[in-house]
């Protein structure tokens, strides 16, 4: 296959495997700038992406077409409703994060075929029809070069996390919210004396991020699958960490990250139609994005920018 | 009251027993919400794990990898580090297991105990590699273990379909030299799939209670877990403890995988998801409290849930209640320790 | 108004400790006013109260005869209370502009105005004398400069009474003098202060009156022109204080540490210790003088085995340490008493007696064959504890985290003399310790001193350092630019080496 081929095939599949990665890393962000961990983003986008499948299959018979957006607001929704639990047991009982988190992510993945076995009476969500459908971004489209590349047949999904994601910048920023944010992640003591409410601002830092990451769990089956299964998210939830990581803490740098861990993947997908990597068997394309983010881990871990205060739960009174 | 919930002793039985009982109640609450009785319920899952002398087998053959997948969390948390990838050195450990028992023929006095280090060795090394990482690089091993988890599904399912006279979905069957089951443990539990698998788990459990303990060196890996920098300051060797403690805590996990593979059936699958057993460990662990004799209760306890969970689809509930209920389980386990440092700061401030 | 501030009988209580019993404090408007106690006496924690960190269980605020409620920092700033804090409450990777407007950012349609927030600093800057650049990151600026920021954090929000807590502790004698001078400019604008401080020399310096706290109660307020300080002292502590520790001449023999040409990083690549050289002989007490961060802790580190080594040579009784692992120098024979005794020195998870065998656990007859000998153990720890007069709820069995400070720094101090080692480093041993616990520790020094070995103290407080050694060698940006015979030293001419304007040495002086 010739170039330009392989370039208009893996740039949509790219964006389409980099926006869940990014929507919910963006959403890791707001967590870990405030100062808490949450590991449970791959229950986050479980929940997401269940109830996006389980609402659009349920309203879209009467409402059609517009059925996965509204699907969309229920898994932002879902998402952060249920983040409020590692809100809680991490900021007011001062629980560890990483075990909060991680039980967050077996409750996610328990409810949701739960839940499918409930409603639909099987181990998986009910096939959608109208999920998110490939098409032509209006107007941009038309540029030369660029529109084949870049704006036909995608996502609009994958187009619209990228603007979220310099919104995001902008916000953290840029605006008293962003410093102040900023400022509970690394010094709660500093904020705090200057009359922040820093548990407040850690709830929201979760919460957002239990909305993130339900949009990206929302978009993922959505756009890549017509039903929600056990298997659906598949450690992508983790990857975005990996990705908050690699993209050290900063908005565009997750942008970077996460484009990078899609094209990973898009990689694992096409290969089978490339001239050398053919002859790989198909388990090492699976385990390629994996093996990948191991090494972009090492080869990035050198100085840790993390928030200074990210992880300890916040007491009043420490000097 | 205060006084009798500030003792640190008491707690350590308390908080296992208010998360389990919470637990439950949680799954209860979500059974009503959704329609079930609670009671038919949990009916069905009493029978499911004590009906019989089968069930009770079944109980036993699941506890077994999860007291094994608990000591190899629990062993991680004394030394300060989170082996989320318990799951994948189980799969590593479960294919090297079957390998050996496949390629190499030897009496069983020899063949057995070959096959089962080969499981340890073959989860220590995949624990080393986090292991090592974080000793050299500072990398984190919680998003390390659990890319590793991925990484192991898939290539061990490729390994698994390359053994001579492998399907597509599965080996042939390991020698009868390599087996763990037994005739007679199936015949007085009527034909279940008990194996002596359990003997091992316990014995393990026993060992882990030792090293801990009783040992030099388990007195290092708790020093290192409570403060990295006092042990640096005492002279012991951080970073190759940090490596240690990763292997053998990836030794428990593959010799976990041992017990699915050679025990309960005597062939390795070809997986498509994770089955859990390794997620379920950091559960074990923590309602054991990381300590020998309360992981081989919770695994028990666990092994009742995933065995009991089955007979409950015959009262309508779906079986995924018990991952429910069990995360529940741990998420107050989570809070009840976050409330016990809570009280043993007033009952310090006290004195 | 006859007073600007008053706390009225103010009790607070914690879980299980009662931190104010019902005190009594009213400042007068334009005054400085000390409140003095010992460390854990109370006064950070009634400062508190007035900052709105904490609600007192009991007692009234006026602020200018006016009943009020604080709530939160928030309503401390709109009354006009400010407070600069003793561990500075600053966000490390921000500006200093940005560390000042936290939470009352200047705003134009949802964006933060950093250039007209810049600008007003620069003006409240210019207009008390405290300079700062408005762009450099915290990370980056000097320890006063910090504190300056601390100041203008005050001052941006319009503060009236500003409160001092421990301010000197970071500063050198020169800038200490330069503090008090900014604090009397501040009460000529018409600001009140409240300073809280330990340090009887700056009370006199600058304070109007002062009110003196004891474990949390009220003991009296007193002029301080008319009050010496040896009344202070004694108000503080309850009893007659000596300030002298009693020793006879030292009597040092050979070389036991030689420290040549050494050069250390720190962990930001700087170099902290920077050509230093030093030796420290047997039955002699070293102190070392500076201000914090002048290389005090990289060295200490170095000579302990905990940081590497750029270049130079450390040198234990002729034989050179400079790259040997922690353990060959403990074997040697050193001793760490170290400066962080949560971080370093115990693991407070531990009970009592594991702690105590830290150093020690591996060898006969605490270990045979890898395997633990309770047993000896607990006997070593329980003759320890008895010889040491270390207190504990349960004995040897105690954990450790729930031991006093002082407490734990004699199970410390008790563990690394018992080894008898020929060199015994000290960094602060008695920073955070009541008076009772700093007497036991200094005599102990001076025991182990007599005893013959040698002792290498590092500490932060000037006083501590002239009382206990015997030579003094101050530190300035990594090297030792002097030292002097202790019966001789004077504050102004360690003061002077601390800033860096000592007389030059040269090699082989010292």
């Amino acid at each position: 296959m010739g170039i330009m081929d392989f370039i208009s095939i893996i740039i949509p599949l790219t964006l389409a495997a980099a926006a869940p990665i990014i929507s919910a890393s963006l959403g890791g962000l707001f967590s870990e700038r405030s100062g808490v961990v949450n590991i449970g983003l791959e229950g986050l986008m479980m929940i997401g992406a269940f109830t996006a499948a389980t609402v659009t299959v349920l309203i879209e018979s009467s409402l059609g077409a517009i059925s996965p957006w509204i699907g969309i607001f229920a898994g932002i929704i879902a998402g952060g409703l249920m983040s409020i639990i590692h809100a809680y047991v991490s900021i007011n009982l001062k629980a560890d994060q990483v075990i909060s988190g991680t039980a967050i992510n077996l409750l996610a993945g328990g409810i949701t075929i739960y839940l499918a076995q409930i409603i639909f009476n099987q181990q998986r969500t009910k096939a959608f029809l109208y999920g998110i459908k490939k098409q032509n971004i209006p107007v941009f489209a038309k540029l030369p070069v660029l529109g084949k590349m870049f704006f036909s047949s995608v996502h609009i999904t994958s187009y619209i996390v990228i603007i979220i994601a310099f919104i995001v910048w902008y916000v953290v920023y840029q605006t008293p919210f962003g410093l102040r944010l900023r400022a509970v992640g690394e010094h709660p003591g500093a904020a705090d004396s200057m009359g922040i409410n820093v548990y407040k601002m850690r709830y929201i830092g979760v919460i957002l991020s239990g909305m993130f990451a339900g949009m990206g769990g929302s978009i993922m089956v959505l756009t890549q699958d017509i039903q929600y299964t056990y298997a659906t998210i598949h450690g992508t939830g983790f990857i975005a960490l990996a990705a908050l990581i690699f993209g050290k803490w900063h908005p565009i740098g997750v942008l970077g990250a996460g484009i990078f861990f899609g094209f990973s993947q898009a990689l694992g997908v096409v290969a089978y139609q490339m001239p050398l990597l053919k002859n790989l068997p198909q388990e090492f394309f699976w385990a390629f994005p994996y093996i990948l983010t191991i090494i972009a881990l090492v080869v990035f871990s050198g100085r840790s920018v993390a928030p200074r205060a990210v992880g300890k739960p916040y007491e009043k009174g420490e000097r | 009251m205060l006084k009798f919930v500030t003792d640190e002793k008491k707690q350590k039985f308390l908080v296992p027993l208010l998360s389990v009982l919470f637990g439950f109640l949680a799954g209860a609450v979500v059974m009503i919400i959704t329609n079930i009785n609670p009671l038919d319920g949990y009916k069905a899952l009493i029978k499911g794990v004590l009906g019989n002398p089968r069930k009770f087998g079944e109980w036993i053959v699941s506890s077994t990898p999860l007291i094994l997948t608990g000591l190899a969390v629990a062993f991680g948390f004394r030394t300060g580090l989170f082996n989320i990838g318990a799951e994948g050195q189980l799969i590593v450990g479960s294919f090297a297991a079957v390998a050996v028992g496949i390629l190499i023929k030897a009496p069983k006095v020899i063949h057995l105990p070959l096959v089962l280090m080969a499981a340890a060795l073959a989860g220590a090394f995949w624990a080393f590699i986090p292991g090592f990482l974080k000793a050299r690089f500072r990398v984190h091993e919680v998003v390390v273990t659990i890319m590793l988890n991925y990484t192991a599904l898939n290539l061990v399912n490729y390994a698994i379909k390359s053994l001579p006279g492998s399907s597509n979905t599965k080996t042939v069957a390991i020698q009868p030299t390599a087996d763990l089951s037994s005739d007679f443990l199936s015949k007085i539990t009527s034909y279940s799939r008990l194996h002596w698998g359990f003997v091992v788990s316990i014995l393990m459990a026993v060992l882990f209670w030792y090293i801990i303990e009783k040992t030099t060196f388990g007195y290092e890996l708790r020093a290192v877990g409570f403060n990295p920098d006092a042990s640096e300051y005492a002279g012991m060797k951080v970073d190759r403890n940090i490596v240690l403690s990763m292997m053998i805590s990836g030794a428990f996990a593959g010799l976990a995988g041992a017990m699915i593979s050679i025990g309960t059936f005597d062939y390795a699958r070809v997986i498509g998801s994770f089955e859990g057993y390794g997620f379920d460990g950091i559960a074990v662990a923590l309602l054991g409290n990381n300590a020998g004799l309360g992981i081989v209760i919770a695994g028990f306890l666990f092994g009742a849930l995933k065995a009991g969970s089955r007979a409950m689809a015959l009262a309508s509930v779906p079986k995924e209640i018990a991952d429910i209920i069990m995360a529940f389980i741990v998420l107050f386990a989570a809070m009840n320790y976050g409330i016990k440092k809570l009280l043993v700061r007033l009952g310090k401030e006290a004195k | 108004m006859e007073y600007i501030i008053e706390m009225l009988n103010i009790r607070k209580e914690f879980p299980g400790i009662v931190a104010n019993d019902n005190i009594t404090l009213q400042v007068k408007p334009g005054e400085i006013h000390a409140l003095l106690g010992e460390n854990g006496a109370g006064k950070s924690t009634l400062m508190s109260v007035l900052f709105g960190l904490y609600q007192p269980e009991a007692g009234e605020i006026k602020v200018r005869g006016k009943k009020v409620n604080i709530t939160n920092p928030n309503v401390a700033n709109d009354l006009g209370i400010g407070m600069v804090h003793q561990h500075f409450k600053l966000v490390h990777n921000f500006t200093v502009t940005e560390n000042i407007i936290l939470g009352q950012e200047p705003t134009e349609r949802g964006k933060i105005n950093i250039k007209k927030a810049a600008k007003e600093i620069k003006e409240l800057s210019q207009k008390y004398g405290l300079e700062v650049d408005p762009y450099a990151k915290i990370m980056d600026i000097t320890v006063g400069m910090q504190q300056r920021v601390e100041i203008l954090k005050m001052l941006y929000r319009n503060a009236e009474i500003l409160i001092f807590d421990e301010p000197t502790a970071a500063l050198t004698p020169q800038e200490i003098t330069e503090l008090i001078e900014i604090m009397k400019r501040l009460v000529k604008e018409g600001k009140s202060i409240i300073l809280i401080t330990h340090k009887l020399k700056e009370i006199k310096a600058v304070a109007d009156r002062c009110t003196i706290i004891r474990r949390g109660k009220y003991i009296d307020t007193v002029d301080v022109k008319t009050t010496s300080e040896e009344k202070l002292a004694s108000l503080m502590v309850g009893r007659e204080v000596s300030f002298q520790v009693e020793k006879e001449d030292s009597n040092p023999g050979d070389v036991v540490l030689k420290i040549t040409d050494l050069v250390v990083r720190d962990s930001r690549e700087l170099k902290a210790v920077d050509g230093l050289n030093l030796e420290i002989r047997k039955g002699e007490i070293l102190g070392i003088a500076g201000v914090d961060g002048n290389g005090q802790t990289e060295l200490l580190e170095a000579i302990a085995g905990l940081r590497k080594v750029e270049s130079g040579r450390i040198e234990l009784m002729g034989k050179d340490i400079t790259n040997l692992p922690v353990r060959n120098r403990t074997e040697l024979g050193i001793g760490h008493i170290p400066q962080d005794r949560h971080k370093h020195g115990l693991i407070l998870d531990f009970i009592l007696s594991e702690n105590m065998v830290l150093q020690t656990y591996y060898k006969h007859p605490y270990s045979k064959n890898g395997l633990l000998n309770n047993e000896a153990i607990n006997k070593k720890a329980k003759e320890l504890i008895e010889e040491f007069d270390v207190r504990s709820g349960q004995g040897i069995y105690t954990r450790t985290g729930a031991m006093s400070g002082g407490n734990q720094q004699k199970a410390i101090i008790a563990r690394e003399v018992d080894r008898s080692p020929a060199l015994l480093i000290a960094g602060q041993p008695t920073r955070g310790l009541d008076v009772g616990a700093i007497e036991f520790i200094h005599k102990k020094l001076v025991e182990e001193r007599d005893k013959g070995r040698a002792i290498l103290l590092i500490s932060l407080e000037l006083d501590e350092v002239m009382n206990i050694s015997d030579r003094i060698a101050v530190i300035y940006e990594g090297r030792i630019v002097g030292v002097v015979d202790a019966k001789e030293a004077t504050e102004r001419q360690l003061g002077l080496m601390m800033a860096g304007s000592g007389p030059d040495m040269k090699e082989g002086d010292f």
